[in-house]
């Protein structure tokens, strides 16, 4: 199980990587959420897996019987997904707004900040 | 073990750690649902800011008699319950940040625009602080996480406020490495969770130890990577030159006082205290990433023309001498990082400041068509060069000090009187003076082109500089006034120096020995 769920981050941090490397914002955008969705996996192996009784406490007693699943890295994911939802919200929209005023879905044609081709620093003093 | 849950409330007074991030999220919500009342935005915005320096104030003198306060969220204990715990480093920190967004605040005022109150200019720079504060005061990595979240997307809406096509290109670039950094924080989060079964700081520094070392050094490289991309390190600097230009000066002074030091104070909090096991195999790396920071930045703002991406490239110098501190994590070099942050976020500030007016004088922003400015304007001549002084390092301005930390802790490291020499402490030592000097050639260069030649290139000998706009009263009072006052502060601070340095080292105490900073929490005890 654990093998399984390793082998889906490799893949999904592959192609992230993979699409990160691309000059499109798109494909740039997409590659980010694919590497949110793999570290969110690593988190929850790192908690490790088990296919056990829900973390629930019986009344007076502070822990649960183990063995139990670990409730911690479901809260930790949880967190992760909203904020990585709304900072992908942001930046598409963001880039949405570059192609519509840049006229551009290619960062080889970004260069307003950086401009291209620049002349030499001057030489005097 | 005893008690699980917490069963007294925490006494009144130690709610003081919170507030540097209560109050200005309060503020922040409040200012935008009062978005219509305009005269309000800035008068709530400076306040707050200076409710936030108090309690800076407060938190150092109290962390630097007593030892670190805590206070823990909820009724859990730590570590299970989130703790936000102040040492005197962090205290620092927070003070010395509310004091930066204070003085761009008043920056601000220089030139009010109809559109301040709708697009919500100061909740989002309340926003800022809530975010620097809750970074530099949280005892809980994953916390940390979101604070960096916070921080990001604060920042985000400040590059893009006002929407020119240039900030679109900066924020575009600037959002997708810093979102990709926090991301490769998170999975090493995941893998300390993995391996430590704990986020809780204190817990960590207690744990970690007993760790496998291999292990350690992986989540330190991963570490290292993602905080040495938040501070702008040299090979991975590359979103900072491209995006601190784009908004407005101010905004520009607000992000290279804040940004950039939020990542490298994560790095000295989880390298050096953390996992110092992880950070040993790496310092090769950390030494040869500060070599090249110290070296190439000063260079760039030497190849530059615009006015304010050259500054951006002295910032990044900057992050290099806090990475010296990073490689020779003793006394010295911790002191010296610690104070060489607080130098940073007001020399920085204060250059962004400046520049601001230049480009108000000029209405330009490349320095081959300003020039003569000297004539029209002394005081801001005069502000600029002595910014240039104190980021290259030169006595008597604040920078001096951290360098000669630094450099103390360079000669220590490199145990030249043993005859052991080592040689990479040597090239530190070589790339600090390398850098003192190659920043003050950028400096002095933009000084001469800008102010001291008769005019822009091509310009007839003795033809006068091309001043578009003399200052007005407004711009006169907050921008040249809020400039003063930060350089001001430089130059006291430069004089005397003894009760900086002294805080500076009892946070490097605290650092290398992290007891006080354990007991707060109230883990050191139950450790048997």
């Amino acid at each position: 199980m654990e093998v399984a769920v390793v082998l889906l981050i490799g893949l999904f941090t592959t192609v992230a990587v993979y699409l990160l490397l691309s000059r499109s914002v798109i494909r740039m955008l997409l590659g980010l959420t694919l590497l949110g969705n793999a570290v969110n996996l690593l988190i929850f192996v790192g908690g490790r897996l088990t296919r056990a009784v829900p973390p629930l406490v019986p009344a007076n007693v502070y822990v649960p019987e183990p063995p139990f699943a670990n409730p911690l890295p479901q809260a930790l994911i949880l967190t992760a997904i909203v904020i990585g939802f709304s900072m992908f919200a942001f930046l598409l929209v963001l880039g949405y707004r570059a192609y519509q005023s840049l006229d551009a879905d290619d960062t080889d044609r970004m260069r307003l900040a950086e401009p291209e081709g620049g002349p030499n620093p001057p030489l005097s003093y | 073990m005893g008690q699980p849950m917490i069963t007294t409330p925490t006494p009144w007074s130690d709610w003081v750690v919170i507030l540097p991030v209560v109050l200005p999220l309060l503020a922040a919500a409040v200012l935008l649902a009062l978005r219509g009342m305009r005269a309000l935005q800035a008068p709530v915005a400076g306040l707050v800011t200076f409710a936030v320096l108090l309690c800076g104030l407060e938190l150092l003198t109290r962390t630097s008699d007593t030892g670190p306060v805590s206070m823990t969220m909820g009724k859990w204990l730590p570590p299970f319950g989130i703790s936000f715990t102040a040492d005197v480093m962090s205290a620092i920190f927070v003070l010395v940040s509310a004091l930066v967004t204070l003085v761009v605040i008043a920056y601000l005022q220089m030139e009010r625009s109809e559109s301040d109150g709708r697009s919500g200019l100061y909740p989002l720079v309340l926003l800022l602080l809530a975010g620097v504060c809750g970074s530099f005061l949280t005892g809980d990595l994953f916390n940390l996480y979101v604070w960096f979240e916070v921080m990001l997307i604060a920042s985000f809406g400040l590059f893009v406020l006002g929407g020119r096509n240039i900030q679109l290109d900066a924020t575009l670039k600037y959002g997708f490495l810093n979102f990709l950094a926090t991301t490769i924080f998170l999975a090493s989060l995941g893998v300390i969770y993995g391996t430590l079964g704990t986020l809780n700081m204190a817990d960590i520094t207690l744990v970690a130890p007993d760790a496998d070392p291999a292990v350690m050094t992986t989540i330190a490289a991963l570490l290292l990577l993602a905080f040495g991309m938040k501070a702008a390190a040299f090979p991975l600097n590359q979103w900072l030159p491209a995006s601190y230009h784009a908004p407005s000066a101010a905004l520009s002074a607000l992000m290279a006082g804040l940004l950039t030091k939020v990542g490298v104070y994560a790095l000295l909090r989880s390298l050096v205290v953390l996992m110092p096991a992880g950070r040993d195999l790496l310092e090769p790396v950390i030494a040869t990433v500060a070599i090249l920071t110290l070296v190439v930045a000063p260079l760039g703002a030497i190849a530059e023309t615009n006015l304010r991406r050259a500054i951006g490239f002295l910032v990044i110098g900057g992050i290099g001498s806090v990475m010296v501190g990073l490689a020779l994590p003793d006394m010295h070099g911790l002191a010296g990082s610690t104070l060489y942050i607080v130098h940073s976020m007001l020399t920085m500030t204060a250059l962004y400041c400046v520049a601001g007016l230049v480009e108000k004088l000029t209405g330009r922003t490349d320095t081959r068509e300003m020039g003569g400015l000297y004539a029209a304007s002394s005081p801001v001549s005069i502000l600029f060069i002595l910014l240039v002084f104190s980021a290259a390092g030169l006595p008597p301005f604040l920078g001096f000090w951290p360098k000669l930390l630094l450099l103390e802790a360079g000669i220590s490291g490199a145990e030249i009187a043993n005859w052991q020499i080592d040689w990479l402490a040597m090239a530190m030592i070589g790339a600090l003076l390398v850098n003192a000097w190659l920043t003050l050639i950028a400096g002095t260069r933009l000084w001469a082109h800008v102010f001291w030649r008769n005019g822009p290139a091509g310009a007839p000998d003795g033809a006068a500089g091309p001043v578009a706009h003399p200052l007005t009263a407004a711009q006169q009072r907050f921008g040249t006034g809020a400039s003063i006052v930060l350089v001001g502060l430089i130059l006291a601070a430069g004089l005397w120096p003894n009760l900086l340095i002294e805080t500076a080292r009892l946070a490097a105490v605290e650092m290398i020995d992290p007891q006080r900073y354990i007991a707060a929490f109230g883990l050191g005890t139950i450790a048997p």
